[in-house]
């Protein structure tokens, strides 16, 4: 019989970052288990941004928390995962968005970020290259940052196998079975393991495998694209956000980044010319140099977005079912910050953050929704 | 001759002892190899490499059929000016 402290589904950043954490803590009897490969989910197809100029009190301190935890990792992970502080410079179109963005700055500046509103001339002073005549100004948050996704995997993935975390890629979690009121064992299409916790990290299979048990969740899949160019001499250190626009510039020297294409929910995750044409259209009227600049690659992947665009995470109705899921387009950012959380839930049956707890699945139920104003592309 | 100096993907500069190595450190599959090692993420989009990396792989792992990956638009680099939809409103 193969049994386990701890067994995570999902081999994206939460099971792995909550794998991390429980390692480190001194739970080494751990197993994740991932359908397809390490990163394959919504992890390897993100757009690598780290920020927090947020609107709510969870998620800006969760964020400021989780920053200095990417810290940590980038001084302490022996496999390089290229974080870097370059900043978020988010381009204010009017009068309009510049009060409101005010209005968060002071905001984030109770809570410990320090973000600034910025004029045109400091923006050029940042980023000659943008086009400054049809913005107002900038929030912008210096230590706001990036990081590469698959370099976070493989650094992850080493850490936690060097701590004695089993891997298993290429096997589909099909079952969950019960005792007591407590989960028991996961069924694989090709074992059996019995846990003492199981993580649901399942990213867009989140909803489904949570449904085994009868517990639901309210999720959503959003299909979202993205495009990577050919490299470029470093010239772009922070995240360009306008409107529904983001961009910026990988450590390999392309320029990534995505739009909204305010799309119905959908499980699709194949591309379009038409997310290509407004990307083009918006990235180009934002720096101009960029319109010979070649495209590489595009891809789609999903945001699992929950009603309030908030995630949710921590403990179910089922005591030892733990959540990570329903990040709403902030997984990966706040991949460091929750599975620490989950795995401090786990060990001392308790989150260590306040604003934590006003996160977990009860807020649906008790009817105390959250509202984030800041979602991009 | 040494696996060190045969060149499987020319774009991005990964050699056979490379592929090697990171296959023995568990990156067994071509997705998982493509992003640890960038192979096949060059401006020919992996037309040259992928086919050798496949038979590579299957020589390793002892199997004798290949698998293969998706590939991405768009088919040959092409410039983001190319797609601005100009006089339209946005
Ligand atoms: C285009 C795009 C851009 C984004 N940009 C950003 C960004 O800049 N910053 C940011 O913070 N976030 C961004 N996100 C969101 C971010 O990618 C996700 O929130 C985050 O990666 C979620 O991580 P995860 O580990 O929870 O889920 P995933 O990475 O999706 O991992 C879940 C894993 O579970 C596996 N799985 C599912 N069901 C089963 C099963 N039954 N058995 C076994 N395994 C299973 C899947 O194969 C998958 O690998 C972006 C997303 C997209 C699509
Ligand atoms: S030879 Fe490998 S990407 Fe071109």
């Amino acid at each position: 019989m193969k049994s386990f402290d701890v067994v995570i589904i999902g081999g994206g950043i939460t099971g792995l970052s909550t794998a991390y954490y429980l390692n480190k803590m001194g739970v080494k009897n751990v197993l994740i288990i991932e359908k397809n490969y390490l990163g394959s989910g919504s992890t390897g197809r993100c757009g690598t941004g780290i920020r927090q100029q947020f609107t709510t009190k969870e998620h800006i301190v969760l964020m400021r928390e989780s920053v200095k935890l990417w810290k940590e990792w980038e001084n302490s992970l022996e496999h390089p995962i290229h974080f870097k502080q370059g900043g978020y410079i988010w381009l204010l179109r009017n009068n309009e968005e510049l009060k409101q963005y005010k209005n968060y700055v002071k905001m984030q500046n109770l809570l410990g970020v320090p973000t600034q509103i910025i004029s045109k001339e400091e923006i050029k002073e940042i980023v000659p290259e943008i086009n400054t005549d049809d913005i107002v100004g900038a929030s912008w948050c210096s230590t706001d940052g990036n990081a590469y996704p698959f370099e976070v995997i493989d650094a992850l993935k080493f850490f936690v196998e060097s701590k004695g975390t089993t891997i298993k890629t290429f096997e589909e979690v099909k079952n969950i079975t019960l005792k007591n009121g407590l989960i028991q064992s996961v069924i694989t299409d090709n074992d059996i393991y019995y846990t003492s916790f199981l993580v649901n990290g399942a990213g867009t299979g989140a909803k489904k495998t949570a449904k085994i048990i009868e517990i639901e969740l309210p999720l959503e899949n959003y299909r979202h694209q993205i495009v990577v160019s050919e490299p470029l001499e470093d010239f772009l250190n922070p995240m360009v956000v306008k409107g529904e626009l983001y961009f910026t510039q990988t450590h390999r020297g392309r320029v990534i980044g995505g739009t909204d294409m305010n799309e119905s929910p959908t499980d699709s995750i194949s591309t379009s010319i038409d997310f290509l044409e407004k990307f083009a259209t918006e990235v180009v009227k934002t720096i101009p140099q960029l319109s010979s600049i070649k495209i590489m690659r595009q891809w789609a992947g999903s945001y699992v977005v929950t009603p309030d665009h908030h995630p949710i995470i921590g403990p179910s109705e089922i005591s030892n079912f733990i959540l990570g899921c329903g990040y709403s387009g902030h997984g990966f950012m706040l991949g460091p910050i929750v599975g620490k959380l989950l795995a401090s839930y786990i060990i001392d049956g308790k989150m260590f953050l306040p604003e934590a707890d006003n996160l977990t699945i009860k807020r649906f139920k008790e009817g105390k929704l959250i509202q984030e104003k800041a979602v991009i592309g | 001759m040494n696996d060190s100096l045969i060149l499987i993907c020319r774009c991005e500069d990964v050699t056979l002892e490379e592929i090697k190595e990171a296959f023995n450190k568990g990156f067994k599959d071509i997705e998982s190899l493509r992003r640890h090692l960038n192979i096949g993420t060059g401006p020919c989009q992996g037309k040259t490499c992928i086919p050798l990396l496949e038979k590579t792989l299957a020589q390793l792992s002892g199997k004798n059929e290949i698998e293969t990956i998706s590939t991405r638009p768009p088919e040959s680099p092409v410039p983001f000016g190319v797609f601005i939809k100009r006089g339209k409103k946005e």
